[in-house]
């Protein structure tokens, strides 16, 4: 019996927007095809995507009973699951027999499917590129109901359309990914302290060969010190690190209290003068700490997936990711502009991230050689107001989006930031893709 | 002749009836972490197919799977004479609520309500406990529910295959406890599984799939009788079960 329940409201991780759906959750692959049959539909993994990307006002068909491991190739780290697997599920099978993702988003609760439908990049796209350099093949069905293997050599326009699709060219079932051999548990982080923009940069550049570096990036700051930020780079650690600070086990994960949010913040709660404080402080600690530590895999790579439900923190009405692209060749100029404009507004990013990329391949994913900045705000109308503004920005200097995390982006911005669209929509049409598999961001941005 | 006796280390195995359930699933994990072999047994073999799959990339135990449809009468002997060996285990997860008020008015509907939950799992596990009170020992676990406990307007008629399973539960522990076989009657109160998908869950006192199979596996090995998981539901059961009934029939509940 396929469970089907009508009229639930759901939404992304950011809680904006909500969206009445009538959510299916099939058991097997002929419950699915018979839902592509009825058309118009949209797949959805564990629902981490912050915006609307993952809800159809129709359908959305859970791929939450998806979750099996097919097989495992310990000579080649080549592993084969079904696409509604959590990469949680996946790190804590596969990490204590020593393997580990090769990219990793910054949430350890995304499904596989997720991942390859919204192509993620980690902490080392500068080095080692997005999920889609570790994805072997994948099983899809598509608008006529076939299951189509895909990978770089068969169906391969699929395939790279399918990668970074967000889902828009059919539902991905099962998938062959490759894991990294690694010999510990523990990360080997050093951070480095930027007192300014011009700082920031420069040591992204000098360090490139770094695996892993992301920088957290005080987006209160201004004047002289506009760009202030922490620089974190990491290392997988050898045995030897874990030998000199007597870890005795060092494939085996720290059991871990998760905490969580029982309840919603009120919504002025993240306001202004407490991010500008909580930035302050956080600068502070990070510029006097130890500068080489060794850290557990989990507080490296998700250090907000230990607060459960976090999410509520940004209150009832939720709030909004917003992550652009900026290239390389004027990454400074639109950084700087972006950081003023932030800064000079009444609303405030919690968290803001700064990344480098490297170079990327395949059709449709986010990104792109250059900058990669990522924010958070509660929603609200001088936040939207902002994000405009910020559209522009981004704009003007080239950049794109992530849509991963957008949830109220404007078609007009989306279609002139990518010149890519057009052969996408065409590739959709072409497949009947464009009656069958649609989003509310899709339909949003005409996608 | 000194006999040299080698011991071949053995693993023990465990028999899950209805193992597609969303808490036969993460029992059978439970198992399997704890370096069991399991033997699954449920109606969709191409299901259990891919979980035994599943479990074996894992845990790399043995998994054996059977297909069994405990509405099918004339199943038990033979699902028992097939299996290579039966487990010193069996936990019975099986289970359907469908819903209350189709219940009430389908009789098709609600017969399967009752022989889900009441005359299958009684059929089958009293074959099992036939063997295991002749070979002197054994466990048997049942997965009951919170809603046997008083019958409720919301889900009296499930409610009662499940009070009818708990009390066959009681006496079978009452009459295998002086042969060294153990029975241990489950009460989970609600838990997010398929089963319940759509309903309306107090957040606070709803259970995980995941965390009921720890309970009850802990609970295995500690010998215990009835539990609860959440425990908390020990005492909202027992304030439940106090109210009068001239009160409780007014209750909408």
């Amino acid at each position: 019996m396929i469970k089907n329940l009508k009229e639930t409201f759901i939404s992304g991780w950011g809680g904006y927007p909500t969206r009445k759906t009538n959510m299916v959750y099939p058991k097997n692959i002929e419950q699915i095809q018979n839902e592509i049959k009825k058309g118009d539909l949209i797949a959805r993994g564990n629902g981490r995507a912050y915006g609307d990307s993952s809800i159809n006002e129709k359908n959305t068909i859970s791929m939450k009973y998806f979750d099996h491991i097919l097989s495992f190739d310990d000579s080649s780290g080549i592993l084969v699951v079904e696409s509604g697997i959590l990469l949680e599920d996946v790190i804590n099978t596969f990490l204590p027999r020593g393997w580990f993702p090769y990219v990793t988003p910054g949430s350890k609760f995304t499904s596989i499917g997720g991942l390859i439908a919204a192509d993620v990049h980690g902490k080392n796209h500068h080095k080692e590129g997005s999920f889609r350099n570790f994805v072997d093949w994948f099983e899809l069905i598509n608008s006529k109901g076939e299951i189509k293997r895909c990978s770089k050599n068969e169906n391969s326009e699929l395939f790279e359309w399918t990668i970074g699709g967000m889902g828009l060219t059919g539902v991905i079932i099962r998938a062959a990914i490759k894991l990294r051999p690694v010999k510990t548990c523990w990360i080997k982080q050093k951070t480095l302290v930027a007192k300014n923009i011009d700082q920031t940069l420069d040591i992204f550049e000098k360090n490139m060969n770094a695996t892993y570096s992301v920088a957290w990036i005080n987006s209160t700051s201004n004047k002289k010190n506009l760009g202030q930020s922490l620089i974190m780079f990491g290392e997988h650690a050898s045995i030897e690190d874990t030998i000199k600070k007597n870890i005795l086990h060092p494939l085996k994960s720290r059991s871990k209290k998760y905490m969580s949010i029982p309840f919603y913040f009120p919504n002025w709660f993240l306001n202004k003068k407490f991010v500008k404080l909580f930035n302050y402080i956080y600068y502070l600690i990070g510029k006097n700490s130890s500068k080489e530590k060794l850290v557990n895999w989990d507080d490296y790579f998700y250090p907000l997936d230990s607060v459960l439900e976090w999410n509520k923190i940004y209150g009832r009405k939720g709030f909004v990711q917003y992550q652009c692209v900026i290239p390389l060749n004027k990454c400074k100029e639109g950084l700087i502009e972006l950081l003023k404009e932030i800064e000079l507004s009444k609303a405030s990013s919690f968290l803001s991230v700064l990344k480098r990329f490297g170079k990327q391949e395949s059709k449709f994913s986010f990104p792109m050689e250059g900058y990669t900045l990522a924010l958070d705000f509660p929603v609200n109308e001088k936040t939207l107001d902002l994000l405009e503004k910020l559209d522009e920005i981004t704009l003007k200097y080239g950049g794109r989006f992530y849509l991963a995390k957008d949830a109220r982006m404007k078609k007009e911005v989306f279609k002139k930031s990518d010149t890519r669209i057009k052969e996408y929509t065409n590739f959709r049409n072409k497949n009947d893709c464009d009656k069958n598999f649609i989003s509310c961001q899709s339909s949003r941005l005409e996608l | 002749m000194p006999i040299i006796a080698i011991r071949i280390m053995k693993k023990h195995s465990v028999l899950i009836l209805g193992a597609q359930s969303d808490i036969a699933k993460s029992i059978a994990k439970k198992f399997g972490e704890n370096n069991y072999n399991l033997v699954l047994a449920a109606k969709n073999i191409d299901e259990l197919k891919i979980q035994s799959i599943d479990l074996k990339v894992r845990y790399n135990i043995v998994v054996d799977i059977y297909e069994f449809d405990v509405l099918k009468n004339e199943n038990y002997e033979k699902f028992i004479k097939n299996l290579k060996e039966v487990p010193s285990i069996v936990i019975c997860a099986i289970g359907f609520m469908g819903e209350q008020k189709e219940n009430e008015r389908n009789s098709d509907l609600r017969t399967k309500v009752l022989r889900t939950n009441y005359e299958g799992p009684i059929n089958i596990i009293s074959e099992l406990a036939n063997i295991y009170e002749n070979q002197g020992y054994g466990t048997i676990v049942g997965i009951s529910s919170v809603a046997g406990d008083r019958g409720r307007s919301s889900n009296y008629i499930y409610g009662s295959a499940k009070a009818g399973f708990t009390t066959f539960l009681s006496g079978l522990r009452n009459r295998l406890a002086k042969k060294n076989v153990h029975v241990l009657t489950v009460l989970p109160g609600t838990v997010y599984t398929k089963m319940t998908l759509g309903l309306k869950l107090p957040k606070i006192f709803t259970s995980y799939p995941d965390k009921v199979a720890s309970d009850i596996f802990k609970s295995i090995m500690k010998k215990k009788n009835i539990i609860y998981t959440m425990g908390i539901w020990r005492l909202i059961m027992m304030i439940i079960k106090l109210i009068p009934e001239r009160i409780f029939k007014k209750l909408k509940l």
